[in-house]
């Protein structure tokens, strides 16, 4: 077991594996997210209070899921890379970047068209979770520009990942400060829904399965790149390349 | 060994030392010192003159205004934190002391709140008296400013020393260090603007303690961290 671990820290060794791995979660996910898109579409019956409204959550709660799932992934990576001094790892954090800000952007927005009908507003400055969520896509956004304002890659890895293990304890700090907040804001619409029906649930998991397997496939991509261009002047990539297989 | 110990003077000296030099170097540049403060006044006359003069309005956006601007005066002066000794080398003498890092920039970042936080808490009920606010809330306010910029200066030590010696430093610095720093807005001037309304208002206070307490404990270790990593 942990031989295998070390194995999969090694570029190389993860470059390949990746390249198998990748396809197996693409595939399942893509099938599930198109197979709950229809389901949730066209098959799952209108909700009585939100009419055809509600059937946005089908992405919005998936986005908002994976936007925190992602940061997680990067600042645990980053923590990783720091402590155990594994490459590896600060190429995993890098990589997990756009996506979870792109995820967090995604749940803001479809948030965002869903409340424009429901609350009679696109921004509601007193949803808790919408702060949270707006200063979640504020730390991405400030985790990457660090990043690429450090040129040298090895202090850019250390440096942000100090950077998302202080945003991570802010994340919590972040969340209970804005409920406190809006709990003096009140007035605005809750909706206080009740248990969701099993029809709508099902898709809703399934989706969020989809998601998140397509969500590690794209992960897998974008590390792999990240690996190839880190270890561009490494024998391996370069014999890699000059094969006659190439770049598989 | 006895002797080379007694040459190494302990962590209390070290702190106050490193503090005393910073605090003898913002006295020969005022500047440093006057600049956030004027920045400070300038925004809060920018809000009337942005949003109009009605006194009714002034009194309800007062204690946002005021912290809104405190926040935005600490960023300013929080860039200078590092900069000087990064260019004149004395940081690369504080990585290497025998000193523990983290207590040697506990020193800088008091000097930097006596110099940059303390005197905005002083100057806020002069400001706050043009927006109308009443002496009681006023006490609140600078309670809760005390408490926030303690966590502002300190919080931002960490990202003044993440960016040091990059080019474009200032604005990345805002850029990280403000969504970390909205919390403590929210409770300052929430706890204000809750006083200004005859409400309980403690819970913002202690929350802002809790917080001023914890990055006193933590902040220091991320920032010697953070300058070890910058300064590689």
């Amino acid at each position: 077991m942990w031989k295998w671990f070390h194995q999969l820290a090694s570029p190389p060794h993860f470059y390949r594996i990746s390249a198998i791995l990748s396809p197996w979660l693409a595939v399942p996910g893509l099938v599930l997210i198109a197979y709950a898109t229809w389901q949730g579409l066209f098959v799952v019956p209108m909700d009585y209070q939100q009419g055809d409204a509600f059937r946005i959550i089908y992405v919005h709660v998936p986005a908002a899921y994976l936007s925190l799932m992602a940061y997680m992934i990067m600042a645990s990576a980053g923590a990783i890379g720091l402590i155990w001094r594994i490459k590896l790892s600060h190429a995993v954090a890098a990589a997990a970047a756009p996506i979870g800000a792109a995820f967090t952007f995604l749940a803001l927005a479809t948030g965002s068209i869903w409340g424009r009908p429901m609350w009679g507003t696109w921004w509601e400055w007193g949803d808790p979770r919408m702060m949270s969520e707006l200063i979640l896509l504020f730390l991405y956004f400030g985790y990457m520009a660090l990043r690429s304002a450090i040129d040298d890659t090895a202090k850019a890895d250390k440096a942000s990942a100090v950077l998302a293990l202080v945003g991570i304890v802010n994340v919590v700090i972040v969340h209970f400060s804005v409920e406190w907040w809006s709990s003096l804001h009140q007035g605005q619409t809750v909706f206080k829904r009740g248990t969701m029906d099993a029809d709508m649930r099902l898709p809703l998991l399934m989706m969020i399965i989809g998601f998140t397997l397509l969500f590690g496939s794209m992960l897998l991509r974008r590390i792999r790149t990240e690996v190839l261009y880190r270890e561009r002047r490494t024998r391996w990539v370069r014999e890699m390349v000059l094969s006659p297989e190439g770049a598989a | 060994m006895t002797e080379s110990n007694r040459e190494i003077p302990g962590i209390f000296e070290g702190l106050l030392a490193t503090a005393r030099r910073d605090l003898l170097l913002a006295w020969k540049r005022p500047g440093d010192v006057l600049n956030p403060l004027f920045f400070f006044a300038m925004v809060c006359t920018l809000f009337p003159l942005a949003v109009g003069p009605s006194q009714e309005q002034l009194e309800f956006s007062g204690p946002g205004v005021l912290w809104v601007a405190a926040l935005l005066a600490t960023l300013l002066s929080l860039n200078a934190l590092f900069l000087s000794d990064f260019e004149d080398g004395s940081l690369d003498q504080l990585l290497v002391s025998p000193q523990p890092l983290p207590v040697l920039v506990l020193g800088k970042v008091l000097a930097h709140w006596l110099t940059a936080g303390l005197p905005l808490v002083f100057v806020s009920p002069i400001l706050a008296l043009t927006y109308n606010m009443p002496v009681t809330v006023m006490g609140v306010m600078m309670l809760t400013l005390t408490l926030g910029t303690i966590s502002l200066s300190l919080l931002g030590s960490i990202g003044a020393a993440l960016t040091v010696g990059l080019h474009r430093g200032t604005a990345l610095l805002s850029l990280l260090i403000l969504p970390l720093a909205m919390p403590i807005m929210i409770l300052g001037a929430n706890a204000v603007s809750l006083a200004a309304h005859n409400d309980v208002y403690t819970t913002g206070i202690w929350a802002l303690g809790a917080y001023a307490i914890a990055s006193v404990s933590v902040a220091p270790y991320a920032t010697a961290a953070a300058l070890r990593i910058s300064n590689e």
